[in-house]
This record gives structure tokens, sequence and C-alpha cells, in this order.
């Protein structure tokens, strides 16, 4: 396989994956903000969603006030804006138009009819409940297309490396979605479990899809020591670090069996992997959360750096 | 030619339909009414899913369009198809045999039947081929020639397009959503399959592999990238062929040998079937500015140590200006008839003749003579005379750069439009492939010009295209 087409690979599923993330996040905080009832409460919800994003500084630098309107543009239509949902579309399908013969035509046929789709929409069409009819189509187009990936591409080093774009994204971006609000997941904040919290808690469950299973997991109250575990320990949610972290491991793997070879990149994603496997959420808070987070999404892009490196990305 | 109604390829002049047609005229005859408007509909959603798109230059809304497909298929009769691919395989015999003798001992030109200077001072002409000997001795290996009908057994050769022809995906998708779209028409007539061409192409190219390649040769398509208005085709062909789709910068050259940059090192390369121009393949031979191709490809090439395919120069054999001589040249090296026509063409060069085109350039058509795609072109019935005065200019400034032919009725097939079914002009571009034999791909693609009365069929200047069958017996 060509390095390019490997790199056209672990691209395209990151951008799938991240079209899906910032619909989540931007429905987190469409919600949020109609909830708050204080003033200023809106942008305050907005421009916090837009921290986990990592793209409010991009958004600072349009020079327009945060509101419904103005942010669920920039997230979703604005091409200045290279996480939108927009952006990350065409980047997918550019990716895709590129290895062509290296992806099947299920693949092929549902990123492209969702670019044909999502180009016929006409932005200032898209308000309150179409806004949200939106997102909610953006995450199904992302299931369609990990559905027609994981149904019909064949088990081989391309498999491999959408699979590693896939969860390097997704790893990133619960590492991320913690970071920016590891100050309501510290121990101290159990003590206290005001309304705020008790928001900014679900915010991070709904941005990682997981409010409804912590139940099934915790049958507990929302707890910021749990929240925190349930992200980053859990191996049976699929959006926690050590599943993500497992999975690019198995990847890898599977890559060395492949082509009978270990390789660095091996060494950096078994490291990955031991960081989240052999420890507690007691060592993690000792440590510190926010040093450990920036300790893993480190480690996590260096994994992307490896790869390049190994199997000749350019 | 001339006043009376173009030929009709599904109706006689009185109105009774041709004998190839019968099958598909009683199918039509019973369709409900709407079935047509609705399989129409239904094309464009199965040509837009599958991302069957092309890029029209200067065209500002985006890049992607859609080739208009119509559901009226166009039928050709066995024992037409018998002449006509008879009368193909001799023409890219002798052209093939042309560029060897033309880039080795120039017999053509010593004996006097083709002037020397329309060749060698011929912008076509690539003197680096010079004495270069391409696998088998054959140059151009992937062709596609333009054929128009003007009547039940009146055919021309308007181009033999032997550089790096385009559209045959087009004829594998129209049939494949045909399928789609009509089952059962396909059960009541037997049409001959194009499926094969893929196959046919991969072996095409195995069989032209250099000679010291041992085991299965390593193929790959060399494309110009995504924003190239082929891609579709390129990532097509490749993937049909399991073949690897490369650009410029996967291949490199290292001690006369091509490599392709791979996950796993660099991995050798055989045959390169590249849809890059001449002048675009390698910076160090050809044009230096070239981001497309690949630096040292030309000399690995002359080494013998990679196939390209088509070969570079083959242009010279079906430049406009040396089209004429076709049949000189199927007499000359085969010592047969040319069992086609070619279109009688006007030489401005000559003083008489250029008089001639120009009084009458109402009637004619003006090609330039390395434009393509229906750039650059005239159409005399259908221009006006601000663009005849043009072209009138231009012809005298640089006669050598166009040729003139006479407007030809060219054939019409019962094509779906807005106001029903209608007649349309259509041409045919059936595909060869030439390795260690000639392989004609039964049928081929069919463009139809969708306004009234229009000739130009290119899908640059709003043609479409049509599934083409050939019957069996």
């Amino acid at each position: 396989m060509l390095g390019r087409t490997a790199q056209n690979l672990f691209w395209l599923s990151r951008y799938v994956e991240r079209a899906e993330n910032m619909a989540r996040l931007l429905e987190v905080g469409y919600k949020m903000s109609l909830t708050s009832r204080r003033e200023g409460g809106e942008a305050e919800h907005l421009i916090s969603m837009m921290q986990a994003a990592e793209v409010d500084e991009a958004f600072e630098a349009t020079g327009r006030i945060a509101d419904v309107d103005t942010v669920a543009h920039f997230m979703v239509f604005d091409e200045g804006n290279p996480s939108s949902v927009k952006s990350c579309l065409m980047a997918a399908r550019t990716n895709a138009r590129s290895v062509r013969t290296a992806i099947t035509i299920d693949m092929w046929q549902s990123l492209n009819a969702a670019w044909l789709e999502f180009s016929q929409i006409k932005p200032r069409d898209v308000r309150g409940a179409k806004l949200l009819g939106l997102l909610q189509w953006v995450r199904q187009r992302s299931h369609e297309f990990r559905g027609a990936l994981l149904g019909t591409i064949l088990r081989n080093d391309g498999y491999a490396f959408s699979q590693a774009g896939n969860f390097v994204e997704r790893a990133d971006n619960t590492a991320r979605i913690l970071d920016m609000k590891y100050f309501v997941l510290l121990p101290r904040a159990d003590l206290v479990g005001g309304d705020l919290d008790i928001q900014q808690w679900t915010l991070i469950l709904r941005a990682a899809s997981a409010h409804r299973s912590y139940r099934h997991v915790y049958h507990d109250r929302y707890k910021a020591r749990n929240i925190a575990d349930f992200l980053i320990l859990r191996p049976e949610m699929p959006r926690s670090l050590v599943f993500c972290a497992r999975m690019l491991n198995q990847t890898l793997e599977s890559l060395a069996d492949i082509y009978g070879k270990r390789l660095d990149c091996h060494d950096v994603v078994a490291d990955l992997c031991a960081m989240v496997e052999n420890t507690t959420m007691d060592e993690v808070f000792g440590k510190g959360l926010h040093e450990f987070l920036t300790e893993f999404v480190a480690r996590n892009n260096r994994v992307t750096e490896c790869l390049s490196e190994s199997y000749n990305f350019y | 030619m001339g006043d009376t109604a173009p030929f009709d390829e599904m109706y006689d002049a009185d109105g009774t339909v041709r004998e190839p047609y019968r099958a598909l005229a009683q199918w039509i005859d019973e369709q409900p009414e709407k079935a047509l408007s609705l399989m129409q509909a239904d094309a464009e959603g199965i040509f837009r899913r599958l991302g069957i798109t092309f890029a029209v230059y200067g065209s500002d809304e985006g890049t992607e369009k859609l080739i208009p497909f119509d559901v009226i298929p166009r039928i050709i009769s066995a024992t037409e198809w018998r002449r006509l691919s008879k009368g193909i395989e001799q023409r890219v015999r002798a052209l093939n045999a042309f560029l060897y003798d033309v880039y080795h001992r120039q017999e053509i030109l010593k004996a006097g039947r083709i002037p020397e200077k329309l060749i060698v001072n011929n912008a076509a002409f690539c003197p680096d081929m010079m004495g270069v000997d391409p696998a088998k001795g054959v140059y151009s290996h992937i062709i596609g020639v333009d054929i128009v009908r003007v009547g039940p057994d009146e055919f021309y050769v308007l181009e033999d397009n032997l550089r790096t022809p385009s559209g045959v995906s087009y004829m594998l998708e129209d049939r494949e959503a045909m399928m789609q779209l009509a089952p059962d028409l396909f059960q009541r007539i037997k049409v001959a399959p194009v499926e094969t061409y893929p196959e046919n192409l991969r072996r095409t190219l195995e069989s032209v592999a250099p000679a010291n390649v041992a085991g299965t040769p390593t193929i790959v398509v060399l494309t110009p990238g995504i924003h190239n208005s082929a891609y579709f085709e390129h990532s097509f062909l490749a993937d049909q062929m399991g073949a690897q789709l490369c650009e410029g910068q996967d291949l490199f050259v290292d001690g006369g040998k091509v490599y392709m940059r791979t996950t796993t090192g660099p991995e050798r390369v055989d045959v390169i079937y590249r849809r890059i121009d001449d002048d675009f393949l390698d910076p160090l031979t050809f044009r230096p500015d070239s981001m497309l191709g690949v630096p040292g490809l030309f000399n690995a090439y002359r080494a013998g140590n990679v196939t390209l395919v088509n070969a570079p120069g083959t242009g010279i054999a079906d430049d406009k200006a040396v089209y004429t001589y076709v049949p000189q040249i199927i007499e000359f090296y085969l010592g047969e008839k040319s069992i086609l026509s070619n279109v009688p063409t006007y030489n401005c060069t000559d003083e008489d003749q250029r008089a001639y085109v120009l009084e009458h350039i109402g009637e004619l058509v003006v090609k330039e003579v390395h434009g393509s795609g229906g750039y650059g072109m005239l159409v005399g019935p259908t221009s006006t005379k601000a663009q005849q005065a043009e072209f009138k200019k231009k012809i005298e400034a640089r006669p050598d750069n166009y040729i003139v032919q006479p407007t030809l009725a060219l054939s019409t097939c019962p094509t779906y439009v807005n106001s029903g079914i209608a007649p349309r002009h259509v041409d045919l571009r059936p595909y060869v492939l030439v390795g260690d034999k000639v392989r004609i791909t039964p049928g081929g693609l069919t463009r139809v010009a969708l306004t009234k009365g229009s000739l130009v069929v290119n899908s640059s200047q709003g043609g479409g295209t049509k599934d083409t069958w050939v019957l069996e017996d």
C-alpha cells in the first residue's frame, strides 16, 4: 500500500469521527444554553463548549458575539473553522476521493451521499429544531460510514490505518473534554455538588454520549469521581481513554502481524496503553488529573507522528 | 451529407422500425406513461451516488458535474459491428506500425508517401523517442476511435485518439446503470458484454511488461490527481484492475528503475498506465516545471526497465494533419485498402482549397489541429457571422493550424428529452486494447448532443451519453 494511501485512510477516519464529535458537542452546548436562566449564561455555556472543542480561540478571532446562531454557524458551516462539520466532511470526502481504490463502494457512497445532502442545506434555514435535526443527522451519517467500513472493508493494512485514525481522534476528543472541565471533576467537587456542577457533569457525559450508560454502570447519582473513572478507566465504555488506547494497541499489533515487523510506533502505543491500563483513579488524582490528561494527549499525538514515520506517510 | 434528413438509427425514412431496434421499440411501446421519465430520474440518482462526475474547465459552479445519461440505448447489429471492428483493428495495427517506423528508419517518409516536414516539424513528434524500442513494438495500447455514421452502411472515422483517450468508465457505468434500470430489457435482447474491459485491460498491460520481469508485473495507474477532470475514471480503472492508483509524488526513479513509496518501503513498478500528458511525464526530459510527473522516468523507460502506456510521442499518429494520410498509411504497412473511411478533409495550406474553405465557411466544420474536447472549433451551419469572420482571420493567419471538413449529417438516435422521445445526433467511441493481440470491446461510448439539431457531442459542451449495445447473433 502506498504511504500516501495509508495516510489518507488514517485522516479520512479521523475527520468523520471529528465531525461526529463536533456535532455532539454543539448539541450539548446548545441545549445547555437554552436552560440557562442567568444573564449572560447562554454565551457562557456556548463558550465553554467551544473550549472543550478547542475552537474557542478561532471563534474569538471571527470577532462575532457568541450566541446560538453565530456559534452554530461557526461550528457547522464555517469553512474558516477547520473543525467545523463542513470542513470535516469536505476533508473526509477529499481524502476518500484520493483513495477511492482503497475504500469500498459502500464507504464511498455513504460519504458522498452525506456530502451531497449536506451541501444542499442552506445555513439560514437551520435554526432551533432544524439545527438539532441536522446535528443528529451528522451523527447518524458518521455511524453509517463506520457501519459501511466495518461491514465491507478487507481486514488488511487499510483497515488498520482507518481504525488507528478513528481511535486516535476519539481518544483525543475524550481527553480534551475531560481536561477542559477537569476542575469540576476533582474529588472536592463532590463535596459541593451544586447545580452548576451538575450542569457541567451533564455536559461532559452527554458530550461523550455517556449520560445514559453512566447509570447502567454505576447505578448512582452523578459523582465527579465516577465520571472521571467512566471516561478514563472503564474498558466497557467505547469512548473511554482505556478503550481507545486498547483498540489502538490491537490495531497496531495487527499491522505488525501483517507486515511481519515491529516498529517505533508499537512501543509508543504500548506505553499509551500502559498509562491507562495499569493505574487507578487514586493514582490519577494523586498525580494530578490535569497533568495526567496533558500527558495522555501528548502521547496520543506522538502516536500520529510515529505512525507517519514508521509507515512512510507523506 | 447534404440537405436531406439525417439517417436515424431506429426509424427508416418511412417510419418503420429498423431491424436491430425492433425489440427495443416494442418494449418502449409497452411502457406505461411516465415510466421513462421515472427511469431518467432514477438514473440521475444512481450516477450521483456513484460519484461519477467530471470537471468542466472554466465552469464557476464548482468542479464536479454529472454527464447526462440517456435511458434509451443505442443499438448496433452484429453484422454492422463485425465490419466496424475489422476496420478498427486494421487502423490500429497500421498506426502502430507507422509509429514504429517514424521513430526508427522512417521508411514512409523516404518513400515520399507523407511529406517529411509534416512529421519532423510537427509539435506532436517526439525526437526523444527516436530509436526507443517499446515492449512488443506497441506504442499506442489504449485507443478510443471516434466514429460517426451518416447512412445505413456509411461510417467515418473522425479521430483516432491514440494518446490517452478517456470515457471508458462511462461505457462501463452506463451499462451497469442500464442493467439496474431495465433488467427486463436484457432478458429480451441479447447484448454483447462490455464488463470484460477491465480484465482485458489488465491482460493487455501485463502482456507489454518489460521482458525481464519475473512473475506477475506490478501495474500502476498514474493520475495527475483528484482535480483532474477524468480523476473518477483513473480511480475507477485502477480499482477494477486491482492496480495501485499513483500520483507523481508516489513514484521515484533510482538506478534507472521505477519504485513506488509504500508503507513498507520502495516497491518496484513494471507497467505504468499513465493518464498524464507527455509534456508532464518527466521534468528532466520534458517540461521542467511539471509537478505531476516523475523525474528520471523517461530514462528508466528508454532503458527498458518500465513500460509506459501509451508510449510518449503517439500523438504524431493522431495529429489532425497526419489524419488525412491514414488511408495511405494502411496501404503502406498492411498492403490493404482501408475498411473505414476518413472524413474528406481540406488542407488550408493549399491555396485553392483554402479559397474554397473561406468562401464556404458557413457550411464547414473548422478544427484546430491540436484542439480537443470541442474547444477551439467552429461548426459552420450553427455559427454566427461574427464567429465565422473570426475563424476566417485565424485560418488566414495560420493555415497550417486548422483542418476543415464538411459538416457531416451525424446519424440520430431516439433520446429521452423534456418533450418526450426525440431524435438527437450521436457519435461512437469504441475502445481498443493493443498488446499481445488486439482486443476490441463490443460497444463503446455513444455520445449524444442533447440540444435539438446540435452536432457537438462533447460532454464539456452539453453532450450526454447512452449505453451502446452490440447485438449478439
